[in-house]
Formats: structure tokens, C-alpha cells, sequence
């Protein structure tokens, strides 16, 4: 089942939760909504689900109007933030609850029942209570009580934000796999760029109540369209340049810029991905240095390491560009690091393989 | 924006949550009829009596007599409640012994006992033949049948109070805080005073008003100990009653309506001061 | 009740504070309750059963308690659950006012409360003179009592569900209403188990209130024996007789039940406070129970999922 939000907004009081939202979701899809706090994500969802209302604005499925359709009738799986489990229920009656509620046959749900246990891997943990369970099996049983009514689409509220690193990243790779099985049209919110990109097909970032970007894992990451995208999207160093003529200037390192053919001077912001920049040592020290880093050289940047910091697989360097307040983050492979064996206060030369710029005027952004 | 606040909202179109409007119908229904068309009546009966007729009625020397009684006892009464109702928490809260949790229990009685079973074994207890009355009534203390008879009731009613609200906020004071300053050199009277006396002073504030609105509008319990004496002993509840069997209707909602003022007061003051507590918590 | 946190003070103090405390409980509480029962039994259990049983009048009083304090109970129950509902799940204009409306009962004299009745009900009220031409009586009969019993014991019931209500939070439900649960079935199966050790709660403390109310029964009532006084009034109808025997007697019955309300009252208490604990624990949990491996298929299982 596809979906169709169509200009949706709603407002609590004075806070504009969203702010005329169109979006549609493909049959089939794993979509994320991502994005901080307040940006409006949760009330989509909600709205998707019809536990709330749009102020303005129509939600449609397959074409079909269903803005007006009240909650008990939209036939969604909801899996709630905190789960939001019956509490004095065991395990098999928080599966059954939808099953009962609709009157189905005694065998019938019990039969269900037993395979959605079976599903999420509770097997024989069907009398339990909710509170004699992990977190994960409890977000497992949520899931199972949502697929019970056989929904149409499986919506989840920051479906990991409750468990420990551990568990996320296993039930993530889960969750993605049962999505693969059963197909369903599946929307998660989530505030963990990470946790959108491995397991969505499609990522939808939200600040403010708009839709910033949307498109696949990849896109956004590569290409994000508003200077926010690439702020959220994890580090990045953001340093403040000018525009003119095509080329915009980091440090006197020009960068090609077409958007801007102008020739007054305008100023810009430049961000840099910390793992998108290479480093060296200063060629003064490093006399034997190859032809490919010498043409390297060219379009970098000089500065000082401050410190070096390991962390498993990717180590930081942080350094200062000569001239600048501003410290410059550089990620790389801890091997790379190791080989390298910089040490603070060693004259480096930085160069960026990927620069993006953008212009505060919105009219400019690429 | 928690999810939460998202779901409360005025039900503008369908609320999501189902029974907004069989819930508000029993709601209204019920205040209306039971809260607010009561007080209503008693108000526009006594605004239909005129002010000098109203003056007359409420003001004589008699009922002039009772509100003193009432203010008074129930004052004094409010006072020992708190005085006794912090040292009970207090006990409670901080020291561990056996027999706490019965005696934590016991706390509880007034607020089960009927009044009027606890204004009979008052007066029983107190005169001269009984339990305590054979010790106090030779030292001229007449706990039966006097002014300090409704005291007496009057701190057995409202000690609950007193001591419940006060209960809670001790258990949650901050211990550090404490540790912190006895550590800093402070007495332990001087921690008392300036570190824990002014946070649970909201508390015991509001347990003290609490205590006063239920002693001024005691009367099952009193009726049996204070002896109804005009003038001496007759609180402003039992006027109300025997001007009501006199049939003297005007006087009678005109000395309710006096009374009420007094407890409607109480009961702003007792709201401004949770919300005081309410902030200063934040 | 948490455990006490204990103080370093010096035993002695220690000593002399619980003292302090036991004394002022033991006299003011212990006291005046053994007494109610060594008075009733003072002439032994029969004559205190004769004094129960044999009199007709006493007899009709114990049988009006126990028809009038649950009709109170049950009508504050049906308010307490709406209300609290109401005030719990909406956000809506008046709720505030709405929520001291509620508590005003507590704050009002329950003599002034029956004289509002008296002048509502009564032969010169507002209404009486209607209803007795209908053939209804509300003052000197036993609607009035209910209706007086009603008014103070209002806010007992709501006001121990608001504050638990507003813990659980609205999620179960909108869970329940999502899988498609009608409003009732999300009441009877949803709301009302998260709620019931509250409510009984409330129900407890508004019934002891609604079987030992004095004032404003007595102003309603018109103290007819035989016909309108509730044991309250039977109490004090036999201690003005001078018959304080019978009169503790009586007392001895309504402190039982006092007794009896406080055990199930510490009991509910536990109750709640485990519940209070769990509901503390379900939204904060370390995830160290889970063991089961989820890397296997699942081809079986999501047949017939596929929408």
C-alpha cells in the first residue's frame, strides 16, 4: 500500500509542528524520517497513523482519502516509542489483542499468535509480562503485536531509541531482513543518521516541521541540498569563505563554484567532511615525496596537528590551519594513521577532496 | 514537543482517545448539580436577605461569640497538629525503630474513624471517670465538655493532614545537601534550621491549612466534647445546626455563607501555596 | 513509604523523638480507639451483641449505613473515573477550574454543605415544595443522604486516579484504539486493570468517609429513629439518651470497619507503590536479559504477513 501525504500541517498552539508536508511513499518502502527533535518527524508519523490530526491537508493510501478515517480503522501497525505494551497483559495477549478485539476465533488467534511468537523470536515466552522481559523483547513483542491485525503499513516511532548499542545494531539488521520477507510499506523516525542509512531504502530529513531532502541513503549523504542536511548528517567542518566568479575561496583555495558567475564577492560557508580530506606531512620534511602529492600540494592547505585522537577503526586528527581559529577535523583509517605516526605540533598540508558550498541566500544553494 | 502533549489536545475535530463527550457530560453534570448549584443557592439566599438583614442575621452576639470559638480552637488546634505532625514525619522519615510501619499505619486512623466515634470516646475519655480524666480533672484540666475538649478533637481530626503532607517532601529532601553543610561546620540545630527547616516550610505551611479548613468545618466530633455552650463553647458549625432546627433559615445560611468565606479563602491560599511549592521544586 | 534514611544523631535523641512520636500517636489515637472497644465489651460480648441486635431501631441504622455509603460510593465512582478520564486524556478550557471544583467539597463545612441541600430540597427550599407534590421526599429521607454523603465524599475518588492516570500516560491507549479496540473495550481492558489498585484505593477511603459521615447526613437527615439516622447518628441519638453503653456499641461496629479500612488501605498501598516501581522500570531498562540469536530465517514464520 502506497501513501500520500498532501500538504499536511498542523500546529500545538503556537508551535508549527508541520508545515505544509507533501511526501509519498511507494508501495514497498522503507522510508526514514530523520531529524532532530522537534522537527516534526513523531507528528507525521502520528498522523500517518491517525492518532492525530492535520490541521490542514489530506492523508490519502492508494489514492483513497483517509484523512478523515479515525485510527481504529486505518488497519496500521504502530510500534510505539516506549513500546507502550499492556502492562497487566502477558506476552501472547498483548500478540492477541488486536486479534480479540475483532472477535476472532479462539483457534484462529491462538495459531497467529503462536507464529508471530515465533517470528520475532519469543518462543515460549508467551506468558510472560512485559516487565519480565529485555528491552529488545519487548520492542519485539510491539512489532508482533502490530503485524497481528495484519496492517497495511507498519509504522514505527524511533523503533531502537530505547536499547543499548548492542542490540540496536542486531535488531536493526533484523528488522531490515523481516521488512525484505513480508514487503510491507514501513515509515521509522528516527534522530540517528547511522541507524537511517543502514536500514532505509529512502531517508526523508525534517527540521522545522519542512521537508529538507529526500532521496536514498546515498544521495543525501553525497549530495545533501541545504546547508542543514550537512550539518545534521554527522561531523563536518564548517568554515566561512567567499564566492565570486564561479569559484568560491577556502583559505585561497579556489574551488569551482558555476552557481555563482557573479563578480561581486559574496560570503559563503564551506563545509568539509572529516573523512573527506587527505593529509601529509609538509613537503619541507617529506623531500622524497611522489609526483601525485606534489600536484596534491597545490590545492592544500597548510596547518599544525594539534592532537590525535584513536577511536577502534578510524583515528582524528585535529589540526590548525595556518591563519585560522578554527580547528579542522581529518578522519582516517586508524592503519593510515599508524603509518603516518604524526605527532602534535608536525607541519602538515591538507587537502580536500570534496569541498561543498553554500550561499546563507537560500537562491544559491546547489 | 513530547509525544505526550501531542495527544492532549482539545478534541477539535474527532479526539483519537475515545469518551471525551460521555465523560465531560457525567463531569459537568455532577459538579453542577452537586458543587455548584448547592453553593449557588446558598449564596443567592444569603444575597437576598439585603445587607443590614444580612448583618443582622450573621453578625449577632452570639454568632459573633461562635466564629471566635471556631477561629480560635480550630487556630490552636491547626498549630499542635502541625507542631506534632512534623515531629511524627520527621520520626518517621529519619529514624528507623520497630514498630514504624505500624505507626506509620496508625497515622491513618483519624481519617477512617468516624467523627462522631472519635467525639464520643473523647468525651468519655476525659471526664472525670475516665481513662485520662481521673489524672487531669484533679489537676483542674477539663478535657470533657470545654473549650480545650475541642481542641482536643479538633488536633485528632486534622493531625492526618498535617503530617502527610509533610511526609513526602521530607522523604525527598536532599540528602547531600545536608551531609554538605554539616560538614561545612554547621550544628545540627543550625542544619535544621537553615537547611532543612526552609525547604520543608512550603509543605508544613500548606498541612497547616489544610489542618485548619478541616478543624473549622469539624462537627460530628465536636458536638459530643465541646457541651454546645452559647457563647463559651458553640463553634459556628453547631449555630448552623440548631438555628436550622429552630427553622431560622435566613440566619442560618447567613452564618454558612460566613463560614464559607472562611474556608473558600483557605482554600485559595492553599492553592497559591502548592503552586508555590510547585515552582520552587522546578 | 521509602526506608528511612538514617541520621548519625546521637541514640539518645533518637530515643527521645521516637518517644515523642510514639506518645503523641499513642494518646491522641491508640488511646481513644482501645477505649471505643473496651467500653462496648466492658459488659461482656453478649450484652454487647444484645445492644447491637435486640434494638430495632439500631438495627435499621446499621442496615440505612450500608444502603447509603455504597449508593455514594458507587455514583463517586462513575464521577471519579469520568473525571479523572476527562481530566487526565484532554487538554480542554476549564480543566484547571474543573480540577478545583473538585476539591471544593473538602474545604466546605459538611453542615453548610446539607444546609444548601436543605434550602434546594427542603419544604421552603427551591425545589421542594415540586417534589413533594410529586410524592418525593429528598430532605428527611434517604436520597438526601445519599446525596449529602455524595457531596463529601466527591473529590476522594478522582483525586486518587488523576495523579496515577497522568503517570501511565495516554500511550496504551492510543496503542489499544490503534489495533483497532472500540472505546469500551479500550476502558474495560486497557485502562481499567492499569488503574484498579487507585480506584480501589479511592474506593476505601470514600467508603469509611461515606459510612462515618456526621454533619451534613444529621442536617439532611431530620434524626428520625427508625427512619433516617445512618450508625453516625445512632451513635449519638443513644449517647444523648444517656444509654453510652449501646452508644459504644455501635461505635465499637463503625471502629472495626475503620480498622478493617486501614489494613486494606496499607494492603492497596504496597500494591500501588509496586506497580509505581514497575511502571518506573518498564520506561528505564538495561538490556542485559537478552540472549535469543536473531540471525536465522524467518521464511515459515512471515507467510500470510505479506500484505
Amino acid at each position: 500500500m502506497s501513501i500520500h501525504i498532501r500538504g499536511v500541517s498542523k500546529s500545538f498552539g503556537t508551535f508549527k509542528a508541520l508545515d505544509n508536508v507533501s511526501l509519498d511513499v511507494p508501495q514497498g518502502t522503507l522510508l526514514a524520517l530523520l531529524g532532530p527533535s522537534g522537527s516534526g518527524k513523531t507528528t507525521l508519523l502520528r498522523i500517518i497513523a491517525g492518532l492525530e490530526w492535520p490541521d490542514s491537508g489530506r492523508i490519502e493510501e492508494d489514492g483513497e482519502d483517509i484523512t478523515d478515517r479515525h485510527a481504529r480503522q486505518r488497519e496500521v501497525g504502530f510500534v510505539f516509542q516506549h513500546y507502550a505494551l499492556f502492562r497487566h497483559m502477558s506476552v501472547f495477549e498483548n500478540i492477541a489483542f488486536g486479534l480479540r478485539v475483532r472477535k476472532a476465533p479462539k483457534q484462529e488467534v491462538e495459531a497467529k499468535v503462536n507464529e508471530l511468537l515465533h517470528l520475532v523470536r519469543l518462543d515460549g515466552l508467551g506468558a510472560r509480562k512485559p516487565a519480565q522481559l529485555s528491552g529488545g523483547q519487548r520492542q519485539r513483542v510491539a512489532l508482533a503485536r502490530a503485524l497481528a491485525i495484519r496492517p497495511k503499513i507498519l509504522l514505527l516511532d524511533e523503533p531502537f531509541g530505547a536499547l543499548d548499542a548492542k542490540v540496536r545494531v542486531e535488531l536493526r539488521q533484523w528488522l531490515r531482513r523481516l521488512h525484505d520477507e513480508i514487503g510491507m510499506t514501513s515509515v521509522f523516525v528516527t534522530h540517528d543518521q547511522e541507524e537511517a542509512f543502514e536500514l532505509a531504502d529512502e531517508v526523508v530529513v525534517m527540521n522545522h516541521g519542512r521537508i529538507e531532502q529526500r532521496g536514498t541513503p546515498e544521495e543525501v549523504f553525497e549530495h545533501p541540498a541545504t546547508p542543514f542536511v550537512m550539518d545534521f548528517l554527522g561531523n563536518v567542518n564548517v568554515f566561512h569563505g567567499r564566492v565570486e566568479k564561479g569559484q568560491a575561496f577556502w583559505h585561497g583555495i579556489p574551488i569551482d563554484y558555476p552557481d555563482y558567475p557573479h563578480s561581486q564577492a559574496r560570503p559563503a560557508r564551506v563545509y568539509l567532511r572529516p573523512h573527506e580530506l587527505d593529509i601529509a606531512r609538509a613537503a619541507a620534511e617529506q623531500p622524497g615525496g611522489n609526483a601525485a602529492t606534489a600536484a596534491a600540494v597545490t590545492g592544500s592547505l597548510p596547518a599544525s596537528v594539534l592532537r590525535i585522537a584513536r577511536s577502534g577503526a578510524i583515528s582524528r586528527v585535529s589540526c590548525r590551519p595556518d591563519g585560522s581559529d578554527t580547528e579542522l577535523h581529518v578522519d582516517l583509517p586508524t592503519d593510515t594513521a599508524r603509518d603516518l605516526s604524526l605527532q602534535p605540533g608536525e607541519r602538515v598540508t591538507i587537502t580536500p577532496r570534496k569541498v561543498r558550498v553554500f550561499l546563507p541566500d537560500p537562491e544559491y544553494v546547489i | 514537543m513530547t509525544a505526550h502533549d501531542a495527544v492532549l489536545r482539545s478534541p477539535r475535530r474527532r479526539s483519537v482517545l475515545p469518551g471525551f463527550g460521555i465523560s465531560a457530560a457525567i463531569t459537568s453534570v455532577m459538579i453542577t448539580a452537586l458543587v455548584i448549584i448547592p453553593l449557588a443557592v446558598l449564596a443567592l439566599r444569603a444575597a437576598s436577605l439585603g445587607p443590614a438583614e444580612f448583618l443582622a442575621a450573621a453578625w449577632t452576639p452570639r454568632a459573633r461569640a461562635a466564629y471566635a470559638v471556631s477561629l480560635g480552637a480550630s487556630l490552636t488546634a491547626a498549630i499542635i497538629s502541625s507542631l506534632c505532625g512534623l515531629l511524627v514525619a520527621w520520626v518517621l522519615v529519619r529514624i528507623d525503630f520497630p514498630g514504624r510501619r505500624l505507626l506509620d499505619a496508625l497515622v491513618d486512623v483519624p481519617l477512617a474513624l468516624p467523627t462522631a466515634v472519635a467525639g464520643l470516646v473523647y468525651s468519655t475519655l476525659y471526664v472525670e471517670r475516665g481513662w485520662l480524666g481521673r489524672f487531669l480533672v484533679p489537676l483542674g484540666i477539663h478535657g470533657a465538655y470545654s473549650w480545650l475538649g475541642i481542641v482536643l478533637v479538633l488536633v485528632f481530626v486534622s493531625l492526618p493532614f498535617a503530617i502527610r503532607v509533610v511526609q513526602p517532601v521530607l522523604e525527598s529532601l536532599d540528602h547531600d545537601t545536608e551531609e554538605a553543610a554539616r560538614m561545612l561546620g554547621a550544628s545540627r540545630v543550625q542544619t535544621f534550621l537553615q537547611v532543612i527547616f526552609p525547604a520543608i516550610f512550603p509543605a508544613v505551611l500548606t498541612g497547616f491549612a489544610l489542618a485548619l479548613a478541616r478543624a473549622l468545618g469539624e462537627y460530628g466530633s465536636v458536638v459530643f466534647i465541646s457541651g454546645n455552650m452559647p457563647f463559651k463553647t458553640e463553634i459556628a458549625p453547631v449555630l448552623i445546626v440548631s438555628r436550622l432546627e429552630e427553622f431560622a433559615y435566613a440566619e442560618a445560611t447567613a452564618i454558612a455563607v460566613v463560614l464559607l468565606a472562611m474556608s473558600i479563602s483557605l482554600l485559595i491560599v492553599v492553592n497559591w501555596l502548592q503552586q508555590r511549592v510547585a515552582r520552587n521544586a522546578q | 513509604m521509602s526506608k528511612p534514611t538514617i541520621t548519625s544523631a546521637h541514640p539518645l535523641t533518637h530515643g527521645l523523638l521516637v518517644a515523642a512520636a510514639t506518645g503523641i500517636v499513642g494518646l491522641l489515637i491508640v488511646v481513644p480507639l482501645a477505649s471505643v472497644f473496651a467500653e462496648a465489651f466492658a459488659e461482656g460480648p453478649a450484652a454487647w451483641w444484645r445492644a447491637l441486635a435486640h434494638d430495632p431501631d439500631t438495627r435499621h441504622a446499621i442496615w440505612l449505613s450500608l444502603t447509603v455509603a455504597p449508593l455514594a460510593v458507587a455514583i463517586n465512582t462513575v464521577f471519579g473515573v469520568a473525571t479523572a478520564w476527562l481530566v487526565s486524556r484532554f487538554r480542554f478550557p476549564g480543566r484547571s477550574l474543573l480540577i478545583t471544583l473538585c476539591d471544593v467539597p473538602f474545604s466546605v463545612s459538611p453542615v453548610v454543605a446539607g444546609l444548601a441541600l436543605v434550602l434546594i430540597f427542603g419544604r421552603q427550599g427551591l425545589l421542594g415544595p415540586t417534589l413533594e407534590s410529586l410524592g418525593w421526599k429528598v430532605i428527611f429521607s434517604w436520597p438526601g443522604l445519599v446525596l449529602a454523603t455524595t457531596f463529601v465524599t466527591l473529590p476522594l475518588v478522582v483525586r486518587e486516579l488523576i495523579p496515577v492516570m497522568e503517570a501511565i500516560g495516554p500511550e496504551e491507549e492510543l496503542a489499544a484504539v490503534s489495533l483497532g479496540a472500540s472505546g469500551w473495550q479500550v476502558f474495560t481492558r486497557v485502562t481499567l486493570p492499569n488503574i484498579r489498585w487507585a480506584l480501589l484505593h479511592g474506593i476505601v477511603l470514600a467508603n469509611a468517609r461515606a459510612m462515618g459521615e456526621f454533619g451534613a447526613v444529621y442536617v439532611v437527615s431530620g434524626h428520625i429513629a427508625g427512619a433516617t439516622d445512618t450508625m453516625p447518628l445512632r451513635v449519638e441519638k443513644l449517647f444523648q439518651e444517656y444509654r453510652t453503653p449501646a452508644s459504644m456499641a455501635v461505635a465499637s461496629v463503625l471502629a472495626g470497619l475503620a480498622l478493617i479500612t486501614l489494613v486494606a488501605k496499607v494492603v492497596i498501598e504496597r500494591r500501588l507503590e509496586a506497580e509505581a516501581r514497575e511502571l518506573e522500570a518498564a520506561r528505564s531498562l538495561p538490556d542485559t536479559l537478552d540472549t535469543t540469536p536473531l540471525d536465522t530465517g524467518f521464511s515459515t514464520a512471515t507467510k500470510g504477513l505479506t500484505s
